[in-house]
């Protein structure tokens, strides 16, 4: 069998502390994202479980996986839930969800409660495109750009180099600093093109770390761009996959001359939090009409 | 009079050599890792080919993204002048010059006396590129030529919604899983590019005759999705990919009869 290098690992999670079943509101999160969804399950408002796994080709498939592996062994079912809210690219094909809300609102929610209320730009590395956000001490939208059109700066386009190099993609950000000196970023904008160029590299002797700096170096630089068309405003906080790597964060920090926050909560979820807490908040509404 | 063209493509190198005007001689070698070394196996080639020496060429003209390498050459001339001057030699009436190759694509605005009035170049992005249509073809598992043939077959214009060749790759995956027809994914592919490729040209306006070359200008599923994005006919010449190496051997030609449509860059 051959070794997949971009495959990155899949997990679930929830917190062995709390009992569900004692918890007034159950609400859940779906994020469907064209690379990842994650699944989101919070009992009073505090995180109590979560799931990442990779999308498959059918989206409804993929939020019922991502959601029940998410309550697996909670001794809760979807049918528990109390108000689900889909977000994400699939959104609309979430179907245990009773509404369905941007990714771009979710993000900046989800980050508000990760990160604090002091959190006012976001940048989104997702799997296939890239956002960046800003948003009020609420979590509230009040501006985003983003790239949906091409490769370059996303998760997908850093998959792309795993393979190439045969690198785990966990470990392109750690080898990417194994270098004796910082290379100058791959200079092809396009993914399949700056694949070609570091083949060429490579030919030319350059040692597979020296190659992985100059592509996180690149990638960096592009979705810096994204960010000051935006105009970035303190506090700043990544999210999604790449926020992983360190390869890329750190030197996105560093060209933007801002170091992001830091948090306990998994960089990945933050789409589909954010839809978990609007799901408790409008779960809450539609009690006090009743 | 013996003069020369070398096309330093990104992904074939092209040697054309003139007797007066009239090609002799021409070779096609892939660029690979080296291409200083297969530029000059290129040029062997050729020269065996018309039987010549290298010493018979009185002028030899290097064009394209590799040309600063070719240490034989006497000028420089970049591809969107070589694309034209050697357009205006196939076929004086043409006014617009679209060149698809495997990284790039252009698009040149001739006027009627063969100067270069516009042009505009997409080499950042590989939709709408050669690349592009291969990776698609590898997707399917088909032979490039295949691939362009089945596009053909095709009534039903499915949309593709990637632009980037990365995404479209998958989407290409779904619509398979999808059971869609491997023709229908053919020429969503093959509209795709065109698309793109057509919006380029009309910022710079598209004004008969339309003459099409590069590589891209062999696939017929390609050519079709031209004509239906353009809705206009096309010219499309023999040996397409051979215009701008003809183009540089006539640019070579015009210097050394003192007589320049385009501008030589000096070495």
């Amino acid at each position: 069998m051959t070794v997949e290098y971009w495959r990155w690992k899949e997990y679930n999670w929830h917190d062995e502390n709390i009992d569900p079943k004692a918890g007034s509101v159950l609400s859940a999160g779906c994020d469907v994202g064209s690379v990842s969804s994650q699944a989101v399950v919070m009992v009073d408002g505090g995180l109590y479980a979560y799931s990442n796994m990779r999308t498959g080709s059918d989206s409804p498939h993929s939020a019922l996986d991502a959601m029940n592996w998410a309550l697996e062994g909670t001794g809760l079912k979807i049918e528990d839930l109390h108000y689900v809210v889909g977000t994400g690219y699939g959104r609309v094909n979430v179907p245990f969800a009773h509404r369905a809300i941007t990714e771009i609102a979710c993000h900046a929610r989800g980050a508000n409660f990760m990160y604090g209320p002091s959190v006012r730009t976001i940048l989104d590395m997702g799997g296939q495109d890239c956002k960046a956000i800003r948003c009020d001490h609420r979590g509230k939208v009040t501006n985003f750009l983003m790239n949906d059109k091409c490769a370059a700066g996303t998760g997908r386009g850093m998959e792309v180099f795993a393979d190439l190099l045969s690198v785990s993609i966990e470990d392109v950000g750690d080898l990417s600093f194994d270098v004796e000196e910082e290379p100058e970023p791959v200079s092809s904008t396009c993914v399949v093109f700056a694949k070609s160029e570091a083949a060429g590299l490579l030919r030319q002797g350059w040692p597979k770390n020296l190659v992985l700096a100059a592509y996180c170096n690149a990638m960096a630089h592009r979705v810096v761009t994204l960010l000051e068309r935006l105009g970035v405003e303190k506090e700043f906080a990544i999210t999604g996959g790449i926020a992983k790597n360190i390869g890329v964060v750190r030197r996105l920090e560093k060209e933007l001359g801002l170091t992001g926050l830091k948090s306990d909560y998994d960089t990945q979820i933050a789409g589909a939090l954010g839809a978990a807490l609007f799901a408790g908040a409008l779960y809450e509404k539609q009690q006090a009409k009743k | 009079m013996i003069t020369a063209g070398m096309d330093l493509g990104s992904k074939f190198i092209k040697i054309v050599i003139m007797n007066d005007g009239d090609v002799i001689a021409r070779a096609k070698m892939l660029s690979g890792f080296e291409q200083e070394v297969t530029a000059s196996e290129a040029l062997s080639e050729a020269l065996s080919k018309a039987g010549l020496q290298s010493g018979d060429i009185e002028r030899l003209t290097a064009t394209g993204v590799g040309r600063s390498i070719a240490p034989f050459a006497h000028d420089r001339l970049t591809e969107v002048g070589a694309a034209a001057r050697g357009a205006i030699a196939r076929l004086p009436e043409t006014r617009t010059v679209i060149d698809v190759g495997a990284e790039e694509g252009r698009a040149i605005l001739i006027t009627p006396d063969g100067h270069v009035k516009d042009f505009a170049i997409n080499e950042k992005c590989a939709a709408g590129s050669g690349t592009f249509t291969e990776a698609m073809a590898r997707a399917l598992e088909l032979d490039i030529v295949e691939f362009g043939r089945l596009s053909l077959q095709s009534d039903k214009a499915v949309p593709m919604n990637a632009q980037c060749a990365v995404f479209a790759e998958s989407e290409v995956v779904s619509l398979l899983h999808a059971r869609t027809p491997k023709q229908d994914i053919s020429r969503a592919v093959h509209d795709a590019i065109a698309s793109r490729i057509v919006s380029m040209a009309r910022r710079v306006s598209v004004e008969r005759e339309v003459m099409i070359i590069g590589g891209m200008a062999y696939n017929v599923g390609f050519i079709a999705s031209m004509k239906r994005a353009l809705e206009m006919e096309l010219i499309v010449p023999d040996d397409p990919d051979y215009v701008p190496a003809e183009g540089a051997a006539w640019a070579a030609h015009d210097k050394l009869v003192g007589m320049e449509k385009t501008e030589l860059k000096e070495r």
